[in-house]
């Protein structure tokens, strides 16, 4: 789950990591009173930055400095309803609806921060680089050696050396050490008791008065753990998703939309995944990745082919399903009490094997609806590609 | 000949009296698995469906001689029976269970290390030697016994794989699925490893997926040491960067985690990739042709 910059802060504060003195604000006047109690305590000036769940902003436009409240306001009125196009939200861009308005800082250097998980060493790895402001991938890939690392032991956490030998590499200054080993535990408490996936501070930066500052923040959740952070859970905005994404995941579907044609339901992730694929390999497009899981039931096929039918470039459907845990025989009760409430006019290309697949047939069968039921994966592919393509 | 389980493999079910920990304990005992036991906290003395019932891993081993648990626990309380397994000394810990919060498998990964216990999963179809021992949730009856080991990071497309190979009259020595959560127990080297050793295996069918490095691992291993030809599929070719494609640890990141590298490094070690999934049984066909 991710969650917007202004939350990040407000979470990363509580953990002694210093934010710029700022607002959220979701309208002119909010904005505008925000901008007037920054200048009032003394803010040489103010920054209004889009929210919206997506990196590149200032690129997009969508971060701009102010020197007065009006000139504040006036810039918070163009951003609020602009939609904001980033190399991150694909061309179709995000409609921003919340804006952070700050104070500026007099800033001297810009660094970075972050922890993610290590997969290989299964252990989390706080990251730290002099080269800030710019995208930790774009580091990793052209000057590799530019990220300094520290692998976290579970039971132990960050320790106080393992934070200083990180401060003094970045070249901190003697007199900042002490408060950049507070702030970076500060940062690992948060990262653990969040249960994030990733935390980042981009730009980390350093003060000309030496204070220390997260200029940015990003956080994400590991969607597993949300069952014990009812607090994050709140935090989450469904307008930054999209709508049948949301819809799917009420049901606990595994769906995303993609642009294509032919949709798909499959259960497992790997074979989902590799349906998409053969859908290519047969010269079609896939509508969308959607697994079922494995313990699905026939009410959860029902909503999953409801989603699958509201979006409307889908022109076919692919059902491939290999029973485990989720038997044929469910699937095919169904898909067939399914096609029967939404009247399904798309041609269903259905190919199914695994545990109870004689009854399943059967049950498609007996339905008296029209499926396409294929024998292989291959078949099943050309088949829905040609399906799509006719009508 | 088989990896890490055959007859004589003694399993207990740790969630034994919930509704899939039922299921699955039924049917792998009608596939021919020694059943021994289950562990549900509380329920201790009692049975169920004529297995006895235990509180502890522990008690469970001590009394019924269990060498192999699997776990069907729920995903908030999964990391911990893991650890329990592992304090009992229980050989192999097969854990089913998908959703466990990244960080509790940290900790219980690192409880892990400097025991004896091996570790396949989570988020897994579990292990099967055909003909001798199913500790899992994969149907029993689309295997069949011969040379093919096969190991891959999901469930229902391992399924698949297997199918093809039975219905064209190749079987298999074991399948293992290692899971699609980020952290695992067993990886794809682990597996080769074994399946180098294990002379029932001539050929080893790999199943990658995106995200991570662990193919890439693998990948450097087969061409320095493997001694057996290895057959590969990698799933989402076409899957869009930045999302989780269903599996926790199935994401392209920052780039990295790509079907096309990992299928690239596989290739640049020998080992044949199939382009579609329907192909990874002709793969092996042709490849086990061409060995002889």
């Amino acid at each position: 789950m991710k969650i917007h910059e202004y939350q990040a802060k407000a979470i990363l504060k509580k953990y002694c990591v210093a934010v710029p003195r700022g607002e959220m604000a979701e309208t002119r006047e909010q904005a505008q009173a925000a901008a007037k109690k920054l200048f009032d305590a003394g803010a040489s000036g103010v920054v209004v930055k889009a929210q919206i769940h997506a990196g590149g902003r200032g690129k997009g436009g969508g971060v701009k400095i102010a020197k007065s409240v009006e000139e504040a306001t006036e810039i918070a009125g163009k951003i609020l309803g602009m939609t904001l196009v980033t190399h991150q939200t694909g061309p179709e861009g995000r409609i921003v609806r919340r804006l952070l308005i700050e104070e500026t800082l007099a800033i001297e250097r810009e660094l970075y921060l972050g922890i993610v998980i290590d997969r290989t060493e299964a252990k989390p790895v706080f990251m730290a680089s002099a080269a800030g402001g710019m995208e930790i991938e774009q580091v990793a890939a052209e000057n590799p050696d530019a990220i300094l690392k520290a692998h976290i032991d579970p039971g132990m956490g960050l320790e106080a050396f393992q934070a200083r030998k990180l401060a003094f590499q970045l070249g901190l200054k003697p007199q900042q050490i002490n408060e950049a080993v507070r702030l970076m535990t500060g940062l690992y408490r948060a990262f653990l008791e969040t249960d994030s996936s990733l935390v980042e501070i981009n730009p980390f930066v350093s003060c000309s008065d030496g204070r220390l500052f997260a200029l940015d923040a990003k956080i994400n959740f590991d969607d597993n753990a949300l069952f014990r952070h009812p607090d994050i859970r709140e935090l989450r905005d469904l307008t930054e998703e999209d709508a049948l994404e949301v819809e799917a995941s009420k049901y606990s579907l595994n769906y995303i939309k993609l642009d294509g044609s032919v949709g798909c339901m499959v259960n497992g992730a790997g074979l989902a995944m590799a349906t998409m694929d053969i859908i290519k390999y047969a010269g079609g497009m896939p509508a969308n990745f959607l697994d079922v899981g494995g313990g699905a039931n026939a009410e959860q096929v029902t909503h999953a082919f409801e989603i699958l039918l509201s979006d409307k470039h889908v022109k076919a459907v692919l059902i491939n399903i290999f029973g485990g845990i989720l038997r044929v025989d469910t699937l095919a009760t169904g898909v067939v009490e399914a096609a029967q409430k939404t009247h399904i006019q798309l041609p269903i290309v259905l190919r199914l094997e695994g545990t109870n697949v004689e009854a399943g047939r059967e049950i498609l069968k007996q339905s008296g609806l029209n499926f396409i039921v294929a024998e292989t994966m291959k078949d099943a592919a050309e088949k829905v590609v040609a399906a799509a393509q006719q009508s | 000949m088989s990896i890490l389980i055959d007859k004589s493999t003694r399993v207990i079910v740790q969630g034994l009296t919930g509704r899939e920990g039922t299921f699955h304990a039924k049917t792998s005992a009608e596939y021919g698995t020694k059943i021994v036991g289950g562990v549900t906290p509380g329920k201790g003395g009692t049975t169920h469906e004529g297995w006895p019932i235990f509180n502890t891993v522990q008690e469970a081993v001590d009394k019924t001689g269990a060498d192999a648990s699997v776990i069907f626990v729920p995903p908030p309380f999964a990391a911990d029976a893991i650890m329990e397994a592992a304090d009992a000394e229980v050989e192999l810990i097969v854990c089913i269970t998908e959703g466990i919060p990244t960080l509790d498998m940290v900790r219980a990964w690192e409880f892990l290390q400097n025991r004896r216990a091996r570790l396949i999963g989570p988020n897994c179809p579990g292990i099967i030697s055909p003909g001798k021992c199913k500790i899992g949730i994969m149907p029993g009856h689309i295997h069949r016994e011969g040379p093919v080991g096969i190991v891959s990071r999901s469930g229902t497309l391992t399924y698949e794989a297997v199918y093809q190979l039975t219905t064209r009259n190749v079987g298999q020595s074991t399948a293992i699925g290692i899971g699609g959560d980020p952290i695992i127990g067993t990886n794809f080297l682990d597996a080769l490893e074994l399946f180098n050793k294990d002379p029932q295996t001539e050929i080893v069918v790999m199943i990658g997926e995106i995200g991570g490095n662990a193919e890439e691992t693998a990948a450097e291993y087969v061409k320095a040491r493997m001694k057996k030809p290895v057959v590969g599929f990698i799933a989402g070719q076409t899957a869009p960067p930045g999302r989780r494609m269903g599996h926790a640890g199935a994401i392209i990141s920052g780039g990295k985690g790509t079907a096309s590298e990992k299928i690239k490094a596989m290739e640049a070690a020998g080992i044949r990739v199939a382009k579609s999934p329907a192909d990874i049984g002709e793969t092996v066909l042709a490849t086990m042709g061409v060995k002889v």
